[in-house]
């Protein structure tokens, strides 16, 4: 026994005393507790991971039966295994440099202990998704997670606009659960069991339809989870929340779960080659098209929200080209980086005092060094640039993907370039050329400082994690042929997308502005998003906003139910005027009414032979 | 011989009492006339009541018919406060002006 219930359980400690005990604490005593028991996390992962003494299976420890109904058994199951062990450091370590770098950024914050509760109950539900050992458990750590988005992207719940994209990131998030929880249904039906031992061991056994009808509701889930096409589109609103949120959940960890998940089940994809096909066209779909509109964002947060979205698509290309070890590689890395990018980017706003207008910033390079060297690792990192880390887990994926299809590798590449473009669009607008603000920009305190510095050395180094490596022996993915050349085109793709950026807002700067004009209504529709807000809206919120009111509100409820519960009031009542009369207080009429019930009982019980 | 008188001579005393009182019920209107009725039915469900324990020759008749003169000395009791306090507040034994009790 590792006793892996402890890694979960420090969180959720640290959440029980800072939710309970929090309000009457000092702001010394709430960090304490919310570092500190993210840091024993990470520690009880460490001792954990060097206590397994063999990996050629997982490790896992069951502690008691949750679920009992026939030959049915659900247990409270956790394992431990490669994938999970990737999974565990990204997200405690990860999580840990941010709750470091939150004591800076939440200290002028209402809700101080609130916010530290939440993000405690976050990596409680987060540790348990990654180390479920059956879908029922991991689906109880989607849901958490889930909930503490919505918390978390409202916590500035006086805005209007916080709770709305709270509410929104929770109702898109239920369609995707929806066809979790369909799969986990299906599952029980054709495997008995939710148990990934179980059902990954059975999965040769079962017809494909049934393989790739689970796979394909799994994949429901995921891309709502991890905001895929076409439930991307809560992810962009999400930035509501504050930034280190926007980086732990919305970047690093919890929108990497669909990833996480499709990778856990590649027994089942591999038996399902058309939903996995899907799954590698629906990630290409997504990195093209979230980039293109990422091009045109002018918030800051707005840009890296759809870098997020583009960069989750790239992790399920790389699933989809069966190269299961890049997808996680990738997921690994860009958890370095994309965290990186927020937190730069919150120490950007904090410096400005709240300002995320790329368009009234500039010329922070001098005003907030530290800020912008790391930012520029991470720029860097995510433009694939070598050796950094972007560019060992970005061709590890497009390699795959010029093995599955090559047309799929020049998409992958051109969005490569449009990634380093729009980063570092962002990074010149906000640091090079004269500050366009008002504000006074002042360098970020120590304790964000240095969590900055942590994940910049993570950004540039953390390609050489032999990640791809550790993994092999867990998916055996056949191994993708080496081709230089792909590598320096995707390289050069990158380059060519700094340079354009470089081109466009520091050597030619009125060049950009031509640009748009010539571009016209191309221009509109990448600024707006290609409207696909707008036209959610219109084809799926209103009508099911108006179809309720109209059938569901006035037409079951309010005519059907309602009628159903006030016509029998009412019946009842007029019943009763007719039938009270009988109550006259003429007494010799009440002898009259006796009398004759008397004689219709007596009648009644002579035919009916009870005289006999 | 005591079978002289047939028990069917009983009944039918017992219905024509009976009858007389449920007549005196509906077609009178002083209330201690009705009253009086009640006890006449009363009775003659006690005479069929001894009738047939003497026919049969079991107890449980004359029990019956105890427990019937027990509740009519109780209902004259009652009912004759009541009558007693309409009278002193309506001054009146007519039923049918006695009639505010109603929905």
């Amino acid at each position: 026994m590792q006793h892996l219930w402890l890694i979960p359980a420090f969180p959720l400690a640290g959440f029980l005393v800072n939710g309970l005990a929090g309000r009457r604490m000092t702001k010394s005593f709430v960090n304490a507790v919310a570092c500190g028991s993210v840091l024993l996390s990470l520690v009880w992962v460490l001792k954990s991971l060097y206590g397994v003494t063999s990996w050629d299976a997982p490790h896992v420890e069951r502690y008691f039966t949750w679920i009992q109904s026939g030959d049915f058994r659900v247990g409270f199951d956790l394992g431990l295994d490669r994938l999970t062990a990737v999974m565990l450091l990204v997200v405690t370590g990860v999580g840990f440099l941010i709750h470091i770098y939150s004591i800076g950024y939440m200290a002028h914050e209402g809700g101080y202990y609130r916010f530290f509760a939440y993000m405690n109950l976050f990596m409680f539900f987060m540790l348990l998704l990654v180390l479920a050992a059956n879908y029922l458990v991991m689906f109880v750590g989607w849901e958490g997670v889930g909930l503490c988005s919505y918390l978390l992207i409202g916590f500035w719940f006086l805005r209007k606009s916080a709770t709305t994209a709270g509410n929104k990131a929770f109702i898109v998030n239920r369609i995707g659960d929806f066809g979790f929880s369909l799969a986990m249904l299906l599952m029980v039906v054709s495997f008995g069991s939710l148990d990934f031992g179980v059902v990954f061991g059975a999965a040769a056994g079962q017809p494909q339809s049934v393989l790739t009808a689970i796979c394909l509701l799994l994949l429901v889930g995921a891309t709502g989870k991890s905001a895929q096409i076409p439930l991307y589109v809560w992810l962009p609103d999400a930035m509501e929340g504050p930034t280190p949120v926007s980086a732990l959940i919305h970047a690093a960890t919890m929108v990497t779960a669909g990833v996480y998940m499709v990778a856990r089940s590649f027994t089942l994809y591999a038996h399902a080659p058309a939903a996995l096909e899907l799954v590698g066209w629906i990630g290409l779909a997504t990195a093209v098209f979230a980039a293109v509109i990422g091009l045109a964002q002018n918030d800051i947060k707005k840009v890296f929200a759809y870098s997020t979205v583009s960069q989750l698509g790239y992790m399920f290309l790389g699933l989809g080209a069966g190269a299961y070890s890049a997808g996680i590689f990738h997921l690994v890395t860009h958890a370095f980086f994309k965290a990186l990018l927020f937190l730069g980017a919150g120490s950007v706003i904090h410096a400005l005092g709240g300002e995320q207008d790329l368009r009234r910033m500039g010329g922070l390079r001098t005003r907030t060094p530290w800020t912008f060297w790391t930012l520029l690792c991470a720029g860097v990192a995510i433009a694939g640039i070598p050796p950094f880390s972007g560019f060992h887990s970005k061709d590890a994926i497009l390699l795959s993907a010029y093995h599955h299809a090559p047309w799929m590798y020049w998409v992958g590449v051109i969005t490569s370039g449009m990634t380093a473009f729009y980063v570092f669009r962002a990074l010149f607008l906000a640091f090079f050329g004269e500050y366009r603000g008002n504000a006074h920009p002042h360098e970020s305190p120590a304790v964000m400082l240095a969590p900055l510095a942590a994940l910049a050395l993570l950004s540039l180094g953390g390609g050489y994690f032999p990640v791809p490596e550790w993994l092999h022996p867990l998916f055996q993915a056949e191994e993708a042929g080496h081709a230089p050349w792909l590598v320096w085109v995707a390289t050069a793709a990158g380059l060519a997308g700094i340079g354009l950026a470089y081109l466009f807002y520091l050597s030619r700067p009125g060049l950009a502005d031509a640009f748009v004009r010539s571009a016209g209504g191309l221009y509109t529709l990448v600024y707006n998003k290609f409207f696909v807000d707008e036209i959610y809206d219109a084809v799926v919120v209103r009508p099911l906003v108006s179809g309720s009111r109209a059938v569901l509100w006035k037409g079951v409820d309010a005519g059907l139910i309602d009628g159903a519960v006030n016509g029998i009031g009412s019946r009842s009542r007029a019943l009763g005027d007719v039938l009270k009369r009988i109550q006259s207080g003429n007494i010799r009429r009440y002898a009259a009414w006796v009398v004759a019930g008397s004689i219709l009982m007596i009648a009644g019980i002579g035919v009916w032979g009870g005289l006999r | 011989m005591i079978e002289a008188v047939p028990l069917s001579w009983y009944l039918v005393l017992s219905a024509v009492l009976f009858c007389l009182g449920v007549a005196g019920f509906f077609f009178r209107r002083n209330i201690i006339t009705i009253f009086m009725s009640i006890e006449l039915m009363l009775n003659g469900v006690n005479l069929s009541f001894m009738a047939f324990s003497f026919h049969y020759q079991q107890v449980s008749g004359n029990i019956f018919a105890f427990f019937v003169m027990v509740v009519a000395a109780a209902e004259a009791a009652v009912g004759l406060a009541i009558i007693l306090t309409v009278f002193k507040n309506r001054a009146t034994l007519d039923v049918d002006r006695i009639n505010t009790l109603k929905y």
